[in-house]
């Protein structure tokens, strides 16, 4: 939250450090642990999108990651040989455009879903866009799973491959660069490319906040009918907050496919949306700085999982009785369930939403 | 035509499983203007309970009949108490919170129970053992089978019990009174925190024989089977009008059947681009159309407009 705000010292060594932050996790850890900051890079993104929905307006969105699926669905069509197999007359070579073409229209195509999904749920109570918002994650999926046949467009479960690298000033990040006489990996130079977009969602997201719009969302959340009967038209900050949170998804989406050179259904379940759930509240919703501290944390979590649980199974019982995955998603499970009962502000509560969720005020008249 | 009766047969048995789930979501909506996003998870542990109770029973020799009985008693039981806990731990000490906060740790439970039935109950699809004769009658045509019939009449037989509980009873009258006006009942001596548990407890009760019914209609058993269940079940209590017990039914019914007949003639409507693979989106389309066209549903009265 404060990031801006320091002053120009602080902001300048937060900067180096994170540009440096590649090549220390490469000396110290390996090149593998640069993949996973990767990753959560893209989970910090995913999850300031979903914080303009659930932080600021407090919509429940439990289908996210739907949103993340049609901008990677969008990119790994328009940037790949696939759509030959469908339409072999129109493209013999698949459609290859430019990554800096899609990423907009992603963003927009995610974002008329949300309208489409937002706008006959947004005008009732909260609880149907929850639900609603679960469904479409399952039925997306469903979609993606089964739109190979007759016409091939996703490729079923086996999803679409060689989808074309991101390309800045057409120089490919899928391959190391020399630049200034340095070798940056593909991982490093896709860490720089994604710590730029989040700085850039980071930023926004911070304006909005500040902003008269933003406000409008809070007050939204805090009271409906309070702010309907201030003149706010609740509907449409509403629908304007969740396809807002869509196109922030669909954007991540297309990074994802460009980065991954591979999409498939797989890779957006349920279990997807309650995890960019769980960075929102665990960190803190409505507060920028808490849903990254949140990102970084259940990002970094797996790994973890991975390299503590096991070995400890295999020494305590001699074989791996809990799979780590599984761990994982009962934590998040407990994580947010423990959360709302103890801490529902998060662990950086914004100051606004400590007080409102901390409230313990009478019950309202039925 | 013999199609036609078919689907309409398998729609209705689906159906009336769709209902006796819908039921425990209306009635803690009626009472709490809550979405139990759990209750489906309610369903599998049901028919999980049921079918390693059964399994074991067997196992040790008891005749199918007693057998299936004291299954679904333990099912229902453990399903009970396991609805009592749900509402104690994530709902209960969240009553006056924001309304984010119940929504949030509803799909918290959701999560645990789906994780906890997997390290359980493992990964792989559980067969339900054959206990009643399964013959087939031909019906004008169509075929339906033994658990078909059973499971429709229990499932009546049921949803007529609760009417008499709701509507007859003492019990029946102080829920109405709560779902009514929760402070009013409290100053006319309604003990609310028991009626609420009660609910709930009830609400999984029937949660346990539905999921005990699915998983002997299909044969199977999953841990990931309560998800769609739940979402299509929930969306029976929105069709008919949430909040309403009769619509709870009337939606379970016809929501059964729109997916079978949606699902029979699917590849007929678009020409063979999409296939029955599409059954499981009739549900989420019913849905967007009532929230769209009547949000109050087809028995329900008041718009829901609580913010």
């Amino acid at each position: 939250m404060k990031l801006v705000r320091k002053s120009g010292v602080q902001l300048a060594a937060l900067v180096i450090t994170l540009l440096l932050l590649p090549f220390i996790t490469d000396a110290l850890l390996g090149r593998g642990w640069v993949r996973i900051a990767d990753f959560a890079m893209l989970y910090i993104m995913l999850a300031l999108g979903l914080n303009i929905v659930v932080g600021y307006a407090g919509l429940l969105d439990l289908g996210y990651i739907a949103f993340f699926a049609v901008g990677a669905y969008c990119y790994a069509l328009t940037g790949s040989p696939h759509l030959a197999l469908a339409f072999p007359m129109a493209f013999p070579d698949g459609v290859h455009l430019s990554f800096w073409i899609v990423l907009p229209l992603a963003a927009l195509t995610a974002g008329s879903f949300g309208m489409l999904l937002g706008a006959p749920t947004l005008r009732l109570r909260g609880d149907y866009l929850a639900i609603v918002t679960l469904g479409f994650g399952e039925i997306i999926r469903i979609f993606l799973n089964n739109l190979n046949a007759p016409i091939n467009l996703t490729n079923g479960p086996q999803g679409i491959s060689r989808i074309d690298p991101v390309r800045v000033a057409d120089v490919s990040l899928s391959a190391t660069q020399n630049i200034f006489g340095i070798a940056f990996p593909s991982v490093h130079l896709y860490f720089y490319l994604f710590l730029a977009f989040t700085a850039l969602v980071v930023i926004v997201s911070r304006r909005l906040e500040r902003s008269r719009i933003g406000r409008a969302w809070m007050a939204i959340r805090e009271d409906e009918i309070a702010a309907s009967a201030m003149g706010l038209n609740t509907r449409n900050l509403k629908l304007l907050a969740f396809a807002m949170g869509a196109m922030f998804g669909g954007a991540s989406g297309a990074l994802f496919a460009g980065f991954q050179g591979f999409v498939s259904p797989e890779s957006f379940s349920l279990m997807e949306s309650i995890m960019v759930l769980c960075m929102v509240v665990l960190g803190g919703m409505g507060n920028i700085a808490g849903v990254i501290l949140g990102g970084v944390l259940l990002a970094i979590l797996p790994e973890v999982l991975r390299h503590s649980v096991v070995p400890l199974q295999q020494a305590l019982f001699g074989k791996t009785v809990v799979d780590p995955e599984s761990l994982r998603m009962l934590l998040f499970g407990t994580a947010l369930i423990v959360m709302m009962l103890y801490r529902p502000a998060g662990l950086l509560p914004s100051r606004v939403r400590r007080r409102e969720l901390g409230s313990d005020e009478a019950p309202e008249s039925l | 035509m013999e199609i036609l009766l078919q689907q309409i047969i398998n729609g209705l048995v689906q159906g009336s499983v769709y209902a006796l789930v819908a039921l425990g979501y209306t009635m803690v909506y009626g009472i709490l203007g809550l979405i139990n996003f759990a209750h489906g998870e309610v369903v599998m542990v049901g028919a999980m309970l049921a079918l390693s109770a059964l399994t074991a029973l067997l196992g040790m020799g008891v005749p199918p009949v007693p057998a299936l009985l004291f299954s679904v008693m333990v099912a229902m039981a453990g399903c009970m108490v396991l609805g009592y806990g749900i509402e104690r731990i994530a709902y209960r000490p969240l009553r006056h919170a924001s309304r984010l906060a119940p929504l949030i740790t509803a799909i918290g439970v959701s999560i645990v129970l789906q994780n906890l039935a997997m390290m359980i109950w493992g990964r792989e699809y559980h067969s339900f053992p054959q206990l009643i004769s399964n013959d087939t009658h031909n019906f004008g045509g169509a075929i339906i089978n033994d658990i078909q019939i059973v499971i429709f009449i229990l499932a009546l037989a049921i949803m007529a019990g609760l009417m008499v509980v709701v509507h007859r009873t003492r019990l029946g009258c102080a829920m109405r009174a709560v779902a009514e006006n929760q402070h009013a009942a409290q100053l006319m001596g309604v003990d609310i925190n028991r009626v609420i548990s009660i609910t709930f407890m009830l609400g999984s009760a029937l949660a346990a024989i539905a999921g005990l019914m699915v998983s002997a209609n299909y044969g199977l058993a999953h841990y990931y089977m309560g998800f769609l269940l739940g979402l299509k079940a929930f969306t029976a209590a929105v069709l008919g009008g949430i909040g309403n017990l009769r619509g709870a039914m009337l939606g379970g019914l016809l929501l059964g059947l729109i997916e079978s007949l949606g699902a029979g003639y699917i590849g007929d409507l678009t020409g063979g681009f999409m296939g029955s693979n599409y059954q499981d989106v009739f549900a989420f389309f019913v849905l967007i159309a009532v929230l769209v066209f009547r949000p109050s549903g087809l028995l329900g009265e008041r718009l829901a407009e609580r913010a």
